[in-house]
């Protein structure tokens, strides 16, 4: 499931005021260069962009409860192996101060020590070589044979976005994603069962546990600003 | 952007890729890339913006991957006018909201 119909429920029992929109073609990732969710840009009242893509986040998070479970089930066998990977994912940008530096911003403007230059921002925005761009190119084919019922080409094409781009983590938890909910019979834990169920022929040369588990600290959500 | 055709014209290449192109060459915010002149070719000016052409046979399409020039993902600080649909299927432009301090977030339900 992609597109609307993968969102609508999550956003109808919020009913922000704020608009929601639908990026069902990974549009975000070739404009501003988002890798990861969730990511934020900062873009002043003339269209400037004043913080390019980072990982931000509205406030402390909270996990359901079936959610939260699976997290520590994963941790206490990552512990038991004598490994610890959700540290390595927890490392980076603080998730509970993040909004406190929107906040600084919204209040001083151009004023705010948050706010960048547009060299900086240009600067600090994600990096892209010809393969990265070649890697978003064979994301979009993918995803058009996916749509088409094409999965050995749309596999095909994402492997390569896969291997040319390793460092986007949008391209490959979107594949992931949408094999791994078939796998779990969708519903909330298949959009998380990123990885191979029981038996199940997995078409990716990497998963969320095999992946993550090799970040180092911050690295899966890297600290750009310290509040 | 995905293509049927490598022969397109300025205007679907500024859609696709938010390149507008004017006499001075490939322009994005107050950037512009020259093209060396004459009519316009996507192929080239791809290749002078650093966009990877990648091309699929059994689908008869091509996908135009997005700038690498100067080797970030941004080559202007100037917001793109991305256009994307609410749950409705209603355009909204991201330069509607001109005039007030915008956050954009990006998430998924995974």
């Amino acid at each position: 499931m992609d597109g609307a119909e993968a969102v609508r429920e999550f956003i109808e029992a919020a009913s922000p005021e704020h608009p929601s929109l639908v990026d069902t073609d990974h549009v975000l990732e070739r404009t501003f260069g988002v890798v990861n969710i969730p990511n934020v840009v900062w873009i002043d009242e003339s269209g400037t962009i004043v913080r390019p893509a980072e990982p931000g986040w509205g406030g402390p998070q909270e996990y359901p409860e079936w959610l939260a479970s699976i997290m520590e089930e994963r941790s206490k066998q990552a512990e038991a192996e004598g490994k610890d990977p959700m540290a390595a994912l927890r490392a980076g940008q603080d998730r509970d101060s993040y909004a406190d530096a929107i906040r600084d911003w919204a209040a001083n403007g151009a004023d705010s020590r948050f706010a960048m230059s547009p060299h900086e921002v240009i600067a600090a925005s994600q990096p892209r070589d010809g393969g990265q761009s070649e890697a978003a190119a064979r994301f979009e084919l993918g995803a058009h044979a996916w749509r088409a019922g094409d999965r050995d080409a749309a596999f095909a094409h994402w492997r390569e976005t896969h291997r040319l781009d390793p460092g986007n983590w949008t391209y490959k938890r979107q594949a992931w994603s949408l094999v791994g909910n078939e796998a779990a019979g969708g519903g909330d834990f298949g959009r998380f069962m990123q990885f191979a169920g029981p038996d199940q022929d997995w078409p990716f040369d990497g998963d969320f546990n095999t992946d993550t588990g090799r970040v180092k600290p911050g690295e899966y959500y890297p600290k750009t600003l310290e509040v | 952007m995905l293509t049927d055709t490598l022969d397109i014209d300025a205007a679907a290449f500024q859609a696709g890729t938010g390149w507008e192109i004017k006499p001075e060459g490939a322009c994005k915010g107050e950037v512009c890339v020259p093209l060396g002149g004459g009519d316009f070719d996507a192929r080239v000016a791809a290749e002078r913006l650093g966009m990877s052409v990648v091309s699929d046979g059994a689908r008869g399409l091509h996908a135009i991957g997005p700038e690498s020039l100067g080797g970030r993902a941004l080559t202007t600080a100037e917001a793109p006018d991305v256009v994307l649909q609410d749950l409705d299927g209603k355009d909204v432009h991201l330069s509607q909201f001109r005039g007030e301090k915008v956050v954009l977030v990006a998430w998924a339900p995974y």
